[in-house]
């Protein structure tokens, strides 16, 4: 039988504000366990949480570039459950009144563009961290992350396959990068992605029992888990199984999701309004000063490439899919306006397969963007030529220096004294007459094997173009 | 509507309540009795009136985003029943 996958989204983005979101307690990842859990973190009695402005700010931000509806109305709820780090018993959450209504989103793949919705984005708290490995009898409890702010990203089930969920994750993901809300650092864990998953026979409209893929820390293992689920649950259809709606953890290593039977029980959360919170009523002044506010969305700022640096379709897309890229171009393009193609030929080519190589970010890039602009400043200004920009790219990359001061060390400067060149061009025709008659025989391709002479004696040298002319002049 | 024994055991059971027979039997009762009295709100239209989160007539007031907390985990720790380094200790929780 042929199956249609259904999928939907739950992204949690951590909101990148220094304080938590009902306490003052600071947010900074990394700080030694406990010494940022303050008493309205660990939920002691007599305690009363206040909502963070930035909070607020930072999730219409992104219900306004979503074209969502904004419920300037909106309340928070208690999410009932008891685990160790929870301390309070209840995650502060919003169930019936959330921030952020129903919006959507376009993802390309390939040709094809496609919109998906957004079901609401809601604010909660975070909760802290369990370690289970760290003693033989007890589970260690570090509880800095409670009380982190998160903005729950629910997508409809619109997605049909897993390399279109990723490229929806992808497409969240680099717009709170944008919307500079969230630093997307999947590591550690400030974006992290649930996969609600179900199979359906191809052409039935109601929708097949979906099971809830957690624990995915990257793109790669989000595509992997639900390609995996998809076959778990074909094959129990297949084999006239059903199949059961659970929670199912991922596990890279083994490479197999496993149900998390403790998350069934518990399924009754008893949301209701938290008496300790006020509801929210967001002002239409502060609707108005966050809207003055919004940057530059990712396609905004393609058109702009296009328009500004006469860019192609495909190069702006492709430079303008993450902000760090983005970012880096503009700041290369600061000193070289006149090169904006060039620039974003070495961006896409050589820095991006040397970042792959490495298994690098662009943020962790070894050359910076101005490093980059001063390299394609001395191609453009024909002091070296491209081939021989490859090379002292290399050597930058290396640490051997900035491009000047590899070009003065190595004497890599084209050379662009007519006179020498002339000497050797005279010599090589000189030298190899029965390919000088197969030229002025009319066999044109033969001037590259000339070229190539040409830049051996020079040691690639010579200036392309000049070196070009006075063949053809010469051999005339 | 009116809960039955068995459901209000389960509200125990996610409550973390340990409850005897008789005070299952009790609390049912008791439950069911407030049920009723909320019900007689059933009887009232409100279409179009919004729903109340809060008894208050006020809203939420924000704070700006700043740290203001020094780390007080000593003090914290000192009630807490068992600490490693730093980490709050709990009996084992498998997933």
């Amino acid at each position: 039988m042929e199956w249609e996958t259904v999928i939907g989204l739950e992204i949690h983005a951590q909101l990148n504000t220094k304080s938590k979101i009902f306490s003052a307690a600071a947010t900074q990842y990394g700080a030694e366990p406990n010494s940022q859990a303050c008493a309205v973190d660990l939920g002691l009695p007599g305690v009363l949480p206040v909502l963070n402005k930035e909070v607020v700010s930072k999730a219409v931000k992104f219900g306004l570039a979503v074209d969502a509806h904004i419920n300037q109305r909106n309340v928070f709820d208690r999410k009932n459950y008891f685990y160790p780090d929870l301390p309070k018993g209840y995650q502060i959450s919003q169930l019936d009144w959330p921030i952020v209504g129903e919006g959507e989103i376009e993802i390309t793949l390939g040709d094809t563009t496609k919109v998906v919705g957004i079901t609401r984005a809601h604010l909660e708290e975070d909760a802290g961290k369990s370690i289970h490995d760290l003693y033989d009898d007890y589970t260690a409890v570090d509880l800095n992350r409670a009380g982190t702010p998160l903005l729950e990203i629910v997508s409809d089930p619109d997605m049909r396959s897993a390399k279109e969920a990723v490229a929806y994750a992808k497409k969240i993901h680099a717009l709170v990068q944008y919307l500079e809300i969230c630093d997307g650092n999947m590591q550690e864990g400030s974006f992290r992605c649930d996969a609600n998953v179900s199979i359906r026979p191809m052409g039935q409209e109601e929708l097949g029992t979906r099971a809830e893929l957690k624990n995915i820390n990257s793109f790669k293992f989000l595509e992997r888990a639900i390609n995996l689920e998809v076959e778990r649950q074909q094959d129990i259809l297949e084999e006239g199984g059903k199949v059961a709606q659970e929670t199912r953890l991922y596990d890279a290593v083994k490479h197999e999701t496993r149900s998390m039977r403790s998350k069934e029980e518990a399924n009754d959360y008893r949301y209701f309004p938290d008496p300790d919170l006020l509801p929210v009523e967001i002002s239409d002044e502060l609707m108005a000063q966050i809207k003055q506010e919004l940057p530059e969305l990712p396609q905004e700022k393609k058109a702009r490439f296009i328009a500004e640096f006469g860019l192609s379709e495909y190069d702006a897309d492709v430079l303008t899919s993450q902000k760090p890229m983005a970012d880096y171009f503009e700041k290369m393009i600061v000193n070289n306006a006149d090169h904006a193609k060039l620039c974003a030929n070495w961006i896409m080519g050589e820095l991006s397969a040397s970042l792959n190589k490495h298994q690098l970010e662009l943020v962790d890039a070894p050359i910076t963007a101005d490093d980059l602009s001063l390299l394609v400043n001395r191609i453009g200004d024909d002091t070296i030529s491209g081939k021989i920009a490859k090379d002292v790219f290399k050597a930058m990359w290396d640490g051997e220096g900035s491009a000047d001061e590899i070009i003065e060390a190595q004497g890599l400067k084209q050379m662009s004294d007519t006179g020498a060149i002339e000497a050797i061009v005279d010599e090589i025709i000189a030298n190899n007459a029965p390919q000088v008659a197969q030229f002025k025989s009319g066999n044109e391709k033969i001037l590259g094997f000339f070229v190539g002479q040409a830049m051996k004696a020079t040691q690639g040298k010579a200036n392309p173009k000049l070196l070009n002319e006075m063949l053809r002049a010469k051999l005339k | 509507m009116s809960l039955s024994e068995e459901q209000v055991g389960q509200i125990a059971y996610l409550a973390r309540l340990s409850l005897s027979n008789e005070a299952l039997k009790s609390n049912t009762k008791d439950l069911n009795s407030i049920l009723s009295l909320a019900e007689q709100l059933a009887q009232i239209d409100t279409d179009n009136i919004t729903p109340m989160a809060h008894p208050l007539h006020m809203t939420q007031r924000l704070r700006e985003d700043k740290v203001g907390e020094e780390d007080q985990s000593e003090s914290f720790q000192a009630i807490a029943p068992k600490i490693g380094k730093k980490h709050y200790l709990v009996p084992t929780v498998i997933e």
